[in-house]
């Protein structure tokens, strides 16, 4: 996997986190602020934020267009906390700028406001023990067509894939574990 | 289960605030301008730190209905500002939900020795500094989060720059030291051992660090951001302009493409009036902000 050109979508929130992880799974991450760069790469993260800050932002400066046109050409995207949000088809009881990707329904800040933000272990699908940083997290309500549940926290889906889509409610790029990043590189 | 009240999370919480812009409001209305316009966060306020400057007096904690509303207003975090030193103000925003705990010198102090023991509590706290001493005494009581105090209320950024230049410079300083003498400059910055090694190591704070106090325009938010702060806070800058919206949208712009000096240009065309500024040098030693804090 070495040298993968990774893009990190790096409007807002915790983009160099996912560099620093990449970097040391191998990878070869840029930072994506324009349409220009996103022609460069060869997978996308969103990483996690604030979905409406980045949401509002990929519209205004015409990526929201670009990331789906990549999509549809079959590039994988991996999205984290704010990122699962921007991908997911619905978000409940809530409008707002989104890429109307996956086949997900989420719940933005779904488990509570800030004091509810927890760590957790949990048992990921195909690769094993991770440990789960959520904070302000969303949750999937449910899944349809082709996404598949990789990982439950309790009763709620917190991490699926579908095709050459990632996402998880939680923050690997905030723990030393590298295998989900492994996983993403994997799907490239 | 689930651990709740960690430094992970709560450090973790200021990581995802990064690159964005946190706005202060006093009104539900304001709180959802600042959110349609792009703001990482809101800061709920009584009054805006220019008022507060204005009106003289002791400034305390707002009132929690003033909060209550601004939360319920917004799907983005909601910080709110206790005195220095007051733990019980400080108990009173945990209670109410709050997502940050700004333990600010803008408000008049509490305490004339001690600051809160921030490891205590499940809600988050960031703490202004002017230097790196400032910055790990507070990391040190549990702050996991960073911000310049500059001077808050004057639309004058140059109290802002000396800060964040101030502990860029030091963290190289010490970063350059030989091992036999961190213990020294420990002592002579008054800053925790620990942290002090931890910052040698990182060769930068281990928490995320904002700029904050007298930022007003875009180009002062892109400057912060090029001397290296994770983030910017707006205080009075926005609502104390001609044109809230827009000015707004405007440093969300320039926060995010701050190394792009044709986006800053496009987006500081047509923004109004900008807050009436203060020189630092008519401020009365008294009144300044910054200099509360121990």
């Amino acid at each position: 996997m070495a040298g993968k050109k990774i893009g990190i979508l790096a409007l807002q929130g915790a983009f160099i986190e996912h560099e620093d992880c990449l970097r040391k799974c191998g990878a070869n991450p840029q930072q994506i602020r324009s349409v220009q760069e996103m022609d460069q790469i060869e997978g996308l993260i969103i990483p996690g934020g604030e979905s409406t800050t980045i949401g509002k932002l990929m519209h205004k400066y015409r990526l929201e267009d670009k990331i789906k046109e990549k999509h549809a050409e079959g590039m994988p995207i991996w999205g984290t906390c704010a990122g699962m949000i921007l991908l997911a088809k619905e978000i409940a009881d809530m409008e707002q700028v989104h890429l109307d990707l996956m086949d997900i329904s989420v719940r933005r800040n779904a488990f509570g406001r800030q004091v509810e933000s927890f760590v957790t272990e949990l048992e990921v699908e195909g690769i094993g023990r991770s440990q789960g940083v959520f904070i302000r997290a969303p949750y999937v309500d449910k899944v349809w067509g082709e996404a598949r549940v990789l990982a439950y926290y309790r009763d709620y889906i917190v991490m699926v894939q579908e095709g050459h889509l990632l996402a998880t409610a939680f923050h690997p790029e905030l723990t030393d574990d590298l295998s989900i990043h492994s996983y993403f590189l994997e799907m490239i | 289960m689930g651990e709740t009240g960690t430094y992970k999370v709560k450090a973790g919480l200021a990581q995802m605030l990064k690159g964005g812009v946190i706005m202060d409001v006093t009104t539900p209305e304001q709180a959802k301008i600042a959110e349609e316009a792009g703001a990482c966060a809101v800061m709920a306020l009584e009054r805006v730190p220019a008022d507060i400057r204005a009106a003289g007096g002791i400034a305390r904690m707002a009132d929690p209905t003033i909060i209550i509303k601004i939360m319920e207003a917004v799907t983005i975090p909601v910080m709110a500002k206790c005195r220095i030193g007051h733990f019980v103000e400080a108990q009173i925003l945990e209670s109410l939900g709050v997502d940050y705990i700004d333990e600010s010198e803008v408000l008049s102090p509490a305490d004339d020795k001690y600051h809160v023991n921030k490891k205590e509590f499940k809600v988050p706290f960031v703490c202004g500094a002017r230097n790196l001493g400032e910055a790990l005494r507070r990391i040190g009581e549990g702050a996991a989060m960073i911000r310049t105090k500059g001077e808050p209320g004057t639309g004058n950024v140059i109290e802002a720059v000396r800060h964040i230049r101030q502990v860029n410079d030091e963290i190289r300083w010490i970063s350059n030291l030989p091992a036999e003498e961190l213990m020294n400059a420990a002592k002579e910055i008054q800053a925790p051992y620990e942290l002090v090694l931890e910052v040698v190591r990182l060769k930068a704070l281990p928490v995320v660090n904002f700029a904050a106090g007298g930022i007003a325009t875009p180009a002062d938010a892109a400057l912060m951001m090029q001397l290296g702060c994770d983030g910017i806070f707006v205080g009075s800058g926005i609502f104390k302009s001609g044109d809230p919206a827009q000015r707004a949208k405007a440093i969300v712009a320039a926060t995010t493409y701050y190394k792009d000096p044709a986006v800053i240009a496009e987006v500081s065309r047509d923004l109004g009036e900008a807050m009436v500024g203060i020189n630092i040098d008519t401020i009365k030693p008294e009144d300044r902000m910054q200099d509360r804090g121990w």
